[in-house]
């Protein structure tokens, strides 16, 4: 039988290993390289300029606010996210009325879920889109016909939104949170759920309310999912692309105004890539994003490891 | 290291004597604090879901009003319900030739993916040899990756692919299901080899005993066993190539006059959103969110618990 693995492995795996290495390794591997030239995408010539683009980035002011955008959502999305969704999984599982029966979620739970998790299956296109319409700078806006109507603004002033440099990014941020916090949601209730009942029965008994629950059990007990749901966000955090090349002005060049008040990295390197010609620039932009999304990775990880807790 | 939690050890002695006097009161406080706090999570619960609910009925609503309706207050309820705004998002806005692009690519890029990934998880997953963990660990280390890392080379690998025959360059549907397939791999393989390692080895032994072939015991006797998983992951994958934006975005552009306009739905109704503003056709534009959200929510709610599950999953081990 021996003779006839090896050809099978070989057979099974060629396809596969092939494609994945040419459309996938190899450019990974190639835009370290390119972010080495000053490589403009259209002619075929490119000169070996060394780290040249990596100190341009350094002196570019743009870059530089994007780099901070990012930063902010970094920190602001898995904290906000995370903080909601656990919140909303507590309530979900073990939020019901304690009583008789011990511990059990609200009535509803299976609906709120369904309802919770929905944005996560849509496009991020479609978000931008629906999300436009929403923060549309007139009465005819969602967000500002619902303001208007609650009297809390004035309908001859409505709120800009996507055209106020000062709310631009929080605009973003929230679309972020809003498709985001239902699949956390998702995440951590069935990590709730795999928390064995007696536990929190044992808590009721001595006591302790549903705030010394959810801090001294809930969350000492979630914490691995915590944390991958940290690093997932955090990595999301570092994209944005489709929301902030959609939503913001000026349309057509991937979006990041008004006057970058919104940008972000992968809009940039967007720009800086197809209309603006700079194929060497934006693999150097790359390269920074990717080291951003790795040091992240890893220093999450290491920082808030803990103890394993097993149950 | 490990602490366990020890349950037995935390109950405390209970019936001592003052504790008849004081238990029924503080049972009282605490079922009462229940009652506030039941209120209160359900109100959150409740403005949560009608945050998610409320944009998404106002589209629908959208594409029945029209454009003055739109444009004056957000709160106007359609004034005669017409499905006309349909009519022209699909023929007249292109989202029609969206859906069916969007459509191809993904026939062709789910059956590739499911299969060539199947085949390497399987592989990886149950026969031994030299530079299988090299390959496994090649797969998984991509999905950590962003797609922006790898963006400017693949626009011109595909570029070039191009050069070597006109049906798989930018623009065309074959690269791109290519690419899809390729960027779905990583997942794709890790979800799959972790279902294969846990199908018991005894029917495939059986298979191989009566002079099955490999191929032959993959096909008719592993792939049907690993049902369940190929279902979560292909949900995962339907939803995911569906919902693709950014790799679209760079290499579905048209590539001269002549070329046609093969956009996927997701970019199509950006380019929609876009041009709507000029055309000033925005229940055609609410329309066509519709058209694009309609399968999305008829494939999630139909299958919502894989959905759910096989979309944490790869999270939780």
């Amino acid at each position: 039988m021996r003779h006839r693995k090896y050809p099978f492995i070989v057979g099974f795996l060629f396809l596969p290993v092939l494609l994945y290495t040419v459309l996938v390794i190899w450019p990974y591997i190639q835009t370290f390289g390119y972010s080495l030239t000053d490589w403009s995408g259209v002619s075929p010539s490119m000169n070996f300029v060394g780290f040249k683009n990596y100190t341009a980035l350094l002196h570019d002011d743009i870059f530089m606010t994007a780099l901070g955008h990012n930063l902010l959502l970094i920190v602001l999305l898995p904290v906000v996210t995370i903080v909601l969704a656990l919140f909303f999984a507590f309530m979900l599982n073990v939020g019901g009325r304690g009583g008789t029966g011990g511990i059990q979620g609200v009535r509803g739970a299976g609906f709120y879920k369904v309802v919770f998790f929905f944005p996560q299956v849509l496009s991020v296109a479609i978000l931008a889109v629906l999300f436009e319409a929403v923060y549309r700078s007139d009465g005819g806006g969602l967000l500002n016909g619902v303001l208007i109507k609650l009297g809390l603004e004035n309908a001859q002033q409505p709120i800009l939104w996507l055209s106020d440099p000062d709310l631009v990014f929080w605009c973003i941020l929230a679309v972020l949170i809003w498709s985001g916090v239902g699949f956390y949601l998702v995440m951590f209730s069935a990590a709730m759920q795999s928390i064995p009942k007696d536990i929190y029965e044992a808590a009721l008994l001595d006591g302790s309310g549903r705030g010394q629950t959810f801090f001294k059990i809930t969350i000492p007990l979630l914490w691995d999912t915590i944390q991958t749901a940290w690093v997932y966000l955090a990595i999301a955090a570092m994209d944005a692309f489709a929301l902030v090349s959609t939503m913001t002005p000026p349309a057509g060049i991937y979006g990041g105004g008004p006057n970058h008040r919104s940008e972000v990295l992968a809009t940039y390197l967007m720009r800086n890539f197809l209309p603006f010609g700079k194929a060497g620039y934006a693999c150097a932009m790359g390269v920074v994003i990717f080291f951003i999304t790795l040091i992240l990775s890893v220093v999450s990880l290491r920082v808030t490891r803990r103890e394993r807790i097993e149950y | 290291m490990s602490t366990k939690v020890d349950k037995t050890s935390t109950i405390p002695a209970q019936g001592s004597p003052t504790a008849p006097v004081r238990r029924p009161l503080k049972e009282e406080r605490f079922a009462d604090r229940g009652g506030v706090i039941n209120v209160f999570s359900h109100g959150f619960l409740a403005v949560w879901a009608i945050m998610i609910i409320l944009p998404l009925v106002w589209v629908v609503l959208g594409s029945f009003k029209d454009n003055a309706e739109i444009g004056g207050s957000a709160w106007s309820w359609p004034s005669h319900w017409s499905f006309s705004a349909f009519g022209r998002a699909w023929s007249k806005g292109g989202i029609g030739g969206y859906f069916t692009n969007t459509l191809i690519v993904l026939a062709g890029s789910l059956t590739l993916t499911m299969l060539l990934g199947a085949m390497a998880a399987y592989v990886l997953a149950r026969y031994e040899f030299r530079g299988n963990r090299i390959i496994f660990y090649m797969f998984v280390a991509g999905a950590m990756f962003p797609v922006y890392l790898a963006l400017v080379p693949l626009f011109f690998m595909v570029k070039n692919l191009g050069s070597i025959s006109p049906l798989l360059g930018l623009n065309s549907y074959l690269g791109l299901i290519l690419v899809y397939v390729a960027y779905s791999l990583p997942f794709t393989v890790f979800f799959l080899h972790s279902f294969f390692r846990t199908l018991p080895t005894a029917v495939h032994e059986a298979a191989m005993m009566d002079g099955c072939s490999h191929a032959r015991a993959f096909f008719q006797v592993m792939l049907p066993m690993a049902k369940s998983g190929l279902i979560s992951v292909g949900i995962f994958n339907v939803l995911g190539q569906w919902n693709q934006y950014l790799l679209p975005v760079t290499l579905m552009q048209q590539q001269g006059g002549s070329d046609p306009d093969r956009s996927m739905l997701a970019q199509g109704l950006v380019n929609l959103a876009s041009t709507s503003g000029y055309a000033s056709d925005f229940p055609g534009l609410f329309a066509g969110m519709t058209i694009a959200m309609l399968p999305v929510l008829v494939v999630y709610l139909s299958f919502q618990k894989q959905v759910q599950s096989g979309l944490t999953s790869a999270t939780l081990k």
